[in-house]
């Protein structure tokens, strides 16, 4: 039962109120709608998944949080407070991060260097400091350095961690980009597709870190996926899209029985 | 040692040095290359603006004088103070700082998203109207820049050699501390990119441009402190051309000396310019002393060129350029 406060998860995790609020979303590109009028709430601690077939607009959704897309309608509320249009990086600052379906990852740069990137937001010396002040920005550094080894040995990457990006495999760019975001200690942790094009193990690996992150640092996720048994799984409260339009919300066993949404997943013959 | 070999090593001495002040105006393409993927046709305009406005604050010249007299029918020329060296490059570097705020808010933020070969064009404009503004601002005479630095033979080199070997070396003081200054800007450069917040970010925005939004990253302030930085440099080599041959507009061209060193050193590497830098350099002089006599000299105009030409055929990403692979 789900209340302003929040609600119990199957599994006796409290979840709390409301961390984000999307009202009434709309999403055009021309004359093309990819978004029609979608609202939903991600509350905290909860991980929440947005399903649906191949272009549905989940990816455009997972855009219009992190700020890389300003829907035209709508309202985006997050923690209590309607948000301006914003730049991608204000966002960020905000403390939304981010993975991409693709990964975006430094590939020039190591593992570490990469997730050091992750905590640009929270470093406090300015520039100045930075040039003159050696010492408080090298004490800084320092401190920075032992949370992101924290995060390198929760997600097993310490074996790759002066390795540069480029030469990794898929799998582990996707860890390292876990890592990232997860070095800005978000409010909100975003994963857009994570186990896309992974195979069986890495998707198991993938499914264990998600699980952990949430339970470990208490970190409130929203996931886009559309292999629909891992979901099913992983999350405590799943949005269905279909083109563009919501067409189910609520606890995974609940929307696995709903009409609409086994009718999108496998399509019905027309009578 | 045989005469001839001693000249030789004289001459390439002389390259190395005079390598060194192509180096110079070739990292402030690197700079800029490397975070945003412009080449800045406009970097050698930024040296010569730089050294203009170093030697118009350092003798206290009025800017804009001759348009304020022209139109109020003045007579204004100077403020009549001379500021020391110090407290004028200061200023300079500021006056860059204030320049790189200025292109990206007018320039740059209208042309986010646009083909390299656009912005690549937005430089040509750039590089043309600074020169201008440089014109206007400061006057168009050849002027003498001093900031202090020792000029003319090193003495102690001279001796030395000349001790040693029955011949002395001349080498310029002038070229010493450029050699010196390049190192300490490599030095700095390098420290502050692998070991500040802002490096690291600077090396993200290289990277990927996507990334480093989600980590929080503004792009813009990143292009601002990039181009803050070039200006920096140009400053440097604009001092460091400026005290040799004196401030004047051909000072911009030396942009086009810096390009056969980029295509040898590669578009992203910072050490790939020093050492382009220094193999032009001491392969122009040296082709000159050996081959010059033969075919009738002047090869100092075209050898930079055809070197780099060559390196393009069997080398086209420079030496220490990052490989292109493209998928397909």
């Amino acid at each position: 039962m789900t209340t302003d406060e929040g609600y119990m998860t199957a599994d006796g995790r409290k979840i709390g109120g409301v961390l984000m609020e999307m009202k009434n979303i709309t999403l055009r590109f021309g004359g093309v709608k990819a978004i029609t009028d979608i609202s939903f709430d991600i509350r905290e601690g909860e991980i929440r998944a947005i399903i649906g077939p191949n272009g549905a607009g989940k990816s455009s959704m997972l855009n219009v949080i992190s700020g890389f897309y300003v829907p035209q309608e709508g309202e985006v509320w997050f923690r209590g407070k309607k948000r301006a249009p914003m730049k991608p990086y204000e966002v960020a600052r905000q403390g939304i991060a981010r993975t991409f379906q693709n990964i975006a990852l430094f590939e020039g740069m190591s593992v570490l260097d990469n997730i050091m990137t992750g905590r640009l937001t929270l470093m406090q010396a300015g520039l100045a400091s930075q040039a003159l002040w050696w010492g408080a920005a090298q004490r800084e550094e320092t401190a920075h350095r032992e949370k992101v080894e924290k995060i390198i040995d929760f997600l097993e990457i310490q074996h790759i961690r002066k390795t540069p990006v480029g030469r990794l495999p898929y799998g582990l760019k996707k860890r390292v980009e876990l890592a990232r975001a997860l070095a800005a200690e978000p409010k909100l942790l975003l994963l857009d597709e994570p186990m896309a094009g992974m195979n069986v193990e890495e998707k198991e690996d993938m499914c264990r870190f998600i699980l952990d992150v949430n339970d470990e640092f208490g970190t409130t996720i929203a996931l886009i996926e559309h292999d629909m048994g891992v979901v099913m799984d992983l999350s405590d409260r799943v949005v269905v899209m279909d083109y563009g339009k919501k067409i189910g919300d609520g606890p995974p066993e609940e929307v696995r029985a709903n009409p609409e949404v086994i009718r999108a997943y496998l399509g019905v013959e027309h009578a | 040692m045989p005469d001839q070999l001693l000249y030789a090593i004289e001459v390439s001495l002389n390259g190395l040095m005079a390598g060194i002040m192509y180096s110079l105006v070739a990292l402030g393409f690197v700079l800029i290359f490397k975070a945003s993927g412009i080449f800045n046709y406009a970097q050698g305009v930024l040296a010569l603006f730089a050294a203009l406005t170093l030697v118009g604050l350092q003798q206290g010249q009025i800017p804009f004088s001759h348009v304020i007299n022209a139109i109020f029918g003045t007579d204004l020329h100077s403020f009549g103070w001379t500021l020391p060296s110090v407290v004028a490059i200061a200023l300079t570097a500021l006056v860059m700082v204030g320049m790189a705020w200025l292109i990206e808010r007018l320039v740059l933020k209208h042309l986010v998203n646009q083909e390299p070969i656009i912005l690549f064009m937005a430089t040509i404009g750039l590089a043309y109207f600074l020169e201008g503004l440089g014109d206007v601002m400061w006057g168009a005479d050849i002027k003498k820049l001093d900031v202090g630095l020792p000029q003319g033979i090193n003495e102690t080199i001279d001796a030395v050699t000349f001790n040693a070997f029955g011949y002395g070396f001349f080498i310029d003081n002038l070229d010493i501390i450029a050699a010196f200054v390049a190192a300490a800007l490599v030095l700095s450069l390098t420290l502050f990119s692998q070991y500040t917040k802002y490096g690291r970010a600077l090396r993200a925005v290289a990277d990927d441009h996507q990334a480093a939004l989600s980590v929080g990253i503004s792009l813009r302030f990143i292009w601002v402190l990039v181009w803050s930085i070039a200006g920096f440099v140009a400053l440097v080599a604009g001092i460091m051309w400026g005290s040799k041959s004196g401030v004047q507009f051909s000072l911009s061209l030396i942009a086009l000396k810096a390009l056969p060193v980029l295509m040898l050193g590669g578009f992203t590497s910072i050490p790939g310019a020093i050492v382009g830098g220094l193999i032009i350099g001491m392969g122009e002089k040296l082709f000159e002393f050996f081959a010059g006599p033969l075919i009738g000299g002047a090869t100092e105009n075209w050898f930079a060129y055809v070197l780099a030409l060559l390196f393009l055929v069997f080398r086209p990403q420079g030496l220490f350029g990052e490989k292109i692979i493209e998928r397909v």
